[in-house]
């Protein structure tokens, strides 16, 4: 590979999102695998915070965007900045994080400087002169293998979660920071108004990328603070089978089932479900399924990837703790 | 105002998936399919708009014959008339060469805003509407929930991630990709659907648009599908033995670097 990676990390309000150093993790797999140099690329109004954080991880430079016109996030101002960039330095392969804002800008992007881009991807191996880069189409239910047809610039985007922000490899010192300048004269013609957040009033579980869903098991209403502290440590929707909803112990709105919702979170726990096929029905394409369940038995677990038998009050309490700990909330 | 929405034929949500001999396909025999999702969302959008603003919907739609029955759904649903991107040349393609042709059909129609879904439920590349958009030059906006015409602008809101949202003004001509949900999907009449009967679906090929055959579908791809297959499950759970806390900590370490999804 001619060029060098690019791992694009994405900064909010509060600095670097953690996402970015998954980015920089596959980028230095890619590295290591391609014999190609790594760079990580900051793209901010002020990104002196976020270079110093990248600049200890193992890369040969960070490259700083910095431009007013680069907060708020609008695509136009995003595009611009990374297609002078992109067309200044020549880097061979590009990679994003496959969030809501790279979905909005980084199709652009691959247009503007005519790149292949291969989006929400989970995983990549190394095929002879191929690198190959795996997909999870119709929904998640397949995989698929995609490869480049072309040699020149390349797009990736990464799924939340495909990569550990944990491996991203710390480096021997801290890595060159280089300024990369841009010219944002050109006004983005998005014009950011308000950006708010909305209290939550009816529930739609269809987009919940966690599920925690609640069965009979959980016995009465007074425990299910056991079952709403595991929700609240994943960030997870708290979703119940039939029986709860119909005991009134949880709204009707946040049953899963053919009477209810059907949802194919990335991540459903089901607590205390036998697992009748009303139930299963509307939770089976999940992405992986955990099932936590007293009876060895229970059909839950022919749809689960992962079972623990045994006592949902004993588990699910230390399960809490140890996501707590897990995502360093402990 | 005058839209145009994009709309792509895709297996029924619960259809059976079988891949075909050639390992890179859905076996297309018996699949019963739909519009895609959001798409259906973009589309009551555009009538909405239309309904309240005046003007009309084009639906266009880059498919295989059976794609007739996407589009027929669409214009008993409402709208005025469609352009059908129906040629063998145009099958094959990523989303950088199916948004290349979708261009050269839209870009002669004069429209003031394109709707498409925020990504399709079968490739799920989520790039066609923006490359759509950066094609023509336009602005675009992603994961819309709410449309407020105002004139030469308009006014939407975008759905951010962990609950927070946006509104945001753009200039006319614009592209939008919809979110599902943000309405509720009328049905087809019976009225309708023997109406659509009438309404006038163009078929046009590459050349029909002015496009070389080699510039769209698999020949104008930029990335290929090598293989498809189904992910490796073991049949039925994995079942993790030990005292609580044993069994939750390797539970844990599964869910994080065997199933990454912590």
């Amino acid at each position: 590979m001619a060029g060098a990676i690019w791992a694009v990390t994405e900064s909010g309000d509060d600095g670097l999102k953690s996402i970015s150093f998954e980015v920089i993790a596959c980028g230095q797999a890619l590295a290591e695998a391609l014999g190609s140099p790594l760079e990580a690329v900051v793209m901010a109004a002020d990104g002196s915070a976020a270079a110093e954080a990248l600049a200890a991880k193992r890369v040969e430079a960070v490259r700083v965007i910095e431009d007013a016109a680069l907060a708020p996030y609008t695509p136009d101002a995003y595009t611009a900045a990374l297609v002078e960039a992109i067309k200044a330095e020549a880097p061979s392969l590009v990679l994003f994080p496959h969030s809501y804002q790279s979905r909005d800008w980084v199709p652009r992007l691959a247009a503007e400087v005519d790149a292949g881009f291969i989006s929400d991807v989970v995983a990549h191996h190394i095929d002879g002169d191929d690198t190959v880069f795996v997909r999870q189409p119709y929904q998640g239910k397949l995989n698929s293998d995609c490869v480049f047809a072309g040699d020149g610039i390349n797009i990736v985007s990464l799924q939340s979660g495909a990569y550990l922000a944990d491996d991203a490899a710390a480096g021997d010192g801290a890595a060159e920071i280089v300024k990369q300048p841009v010219n944002l004269a050109a006004a983005s013609r998005t014009e950011v108004l308000e950006t708010f957040q909305e209290v939550e009033n009816k529930v739609d579980l269809s987009r919940a990328e966690v599920i925690v869903a609640v069965g009979r098991g959980i016995g009465k209403q007074e425990k299910l603070p056991v079952v709403e502290e595991l929700a609240e440590a994943l960030g997870a929707q708290l979703a119940a089978s039939r029986p709860v909803c119909d005991n009134e112990w949880l709204p009707i709105d946040r049953q899963i089932g053919s009477s209810g919702q059907t949802v194919t979170p990335k991540l459903y726990i089901a607590v205390g479900i036998s697992g009748a096929i009303q139930h299963l029905v509307g939770m089976k394409n999940s992405g992986t399924i955990v099932a936590i369940n007293k009876d060895a038995n229970a059909p839950v677990f022919s749809v689960s990837d992962y079972g623990i038998v045994g006592d949902l009050f004993d588990i699910v309490p230390e399960l809490t703790n140890q996501i707590r700990e897990a995502k360093g909330t402990g | 105002m005058k839209i145009a929405v994009c709309i792509k034929q895709v297996p029924e949500g619960d259809a059976h998936l079988k891949i075909d001999a050639d390992g890179i396909s859905i076996a297309d025999a018996d699949l019963a399919t739909e519009i895609n999702e959001s798409d259906q969302y973009a589309l009551e959008a555009g009538l909405r708009l239309v309904e309240s603003q005046g003007g009309e919907v084009v639906v266009v739609c880059l498919g295989r014959d059976r794609a007739d029955e996407a589009i027929r759904r669409a214009l008993a649903m409402g709208a005025e008339r469609a352009i059908h991107l129906n040629d063998p040349a145009f099958q094959g393609g990523d989303a950088a060469a199916t948004a290349r042709a979708l261009t050269a059909a839209i870009e002669r129609e004069n429209v003031d805003l394109i709707l498409t879904g925020l990504q399709s439920d079968d490739a799920g590349w989520a790039q066609t509407g923006p490359i759509l958009a950066a094609r023509l030059g336009w602005p675009s906006a992603t994961l819309i929930m709410e449309i407020e015409p105002e004139g030469d602008t308009i006014k939407v809101k975008r759905e951010l991630e962990a609950g927070w949202f946006q509104w945001l003004r753009l200039p006319l001509p614009a592209l939008l990709t919809i979110q599902s949900g943000i309405s509720t999907v009328r049905y087809a009449t019976l009225k309708g659907i023997m109406g659509a009967k009438k309404k006038e679906i163009t078929k046009v090929t590459p050349v029909d648009i002015g496009l070389a055959p080699d510039e769209v579908g698999a020949a104008g791809r930029k990335t290929r599908t090598t293989r498809l297959y189904v992910p490796e499950k073991t049949k039925g759970a994995e079942i993790i033995e030990g005292d609580a806390a044993t069994a939750v900590a390797t539970l844990v370490e599964k869910l994080q670097k065997e199933a990454k999804v912590l």
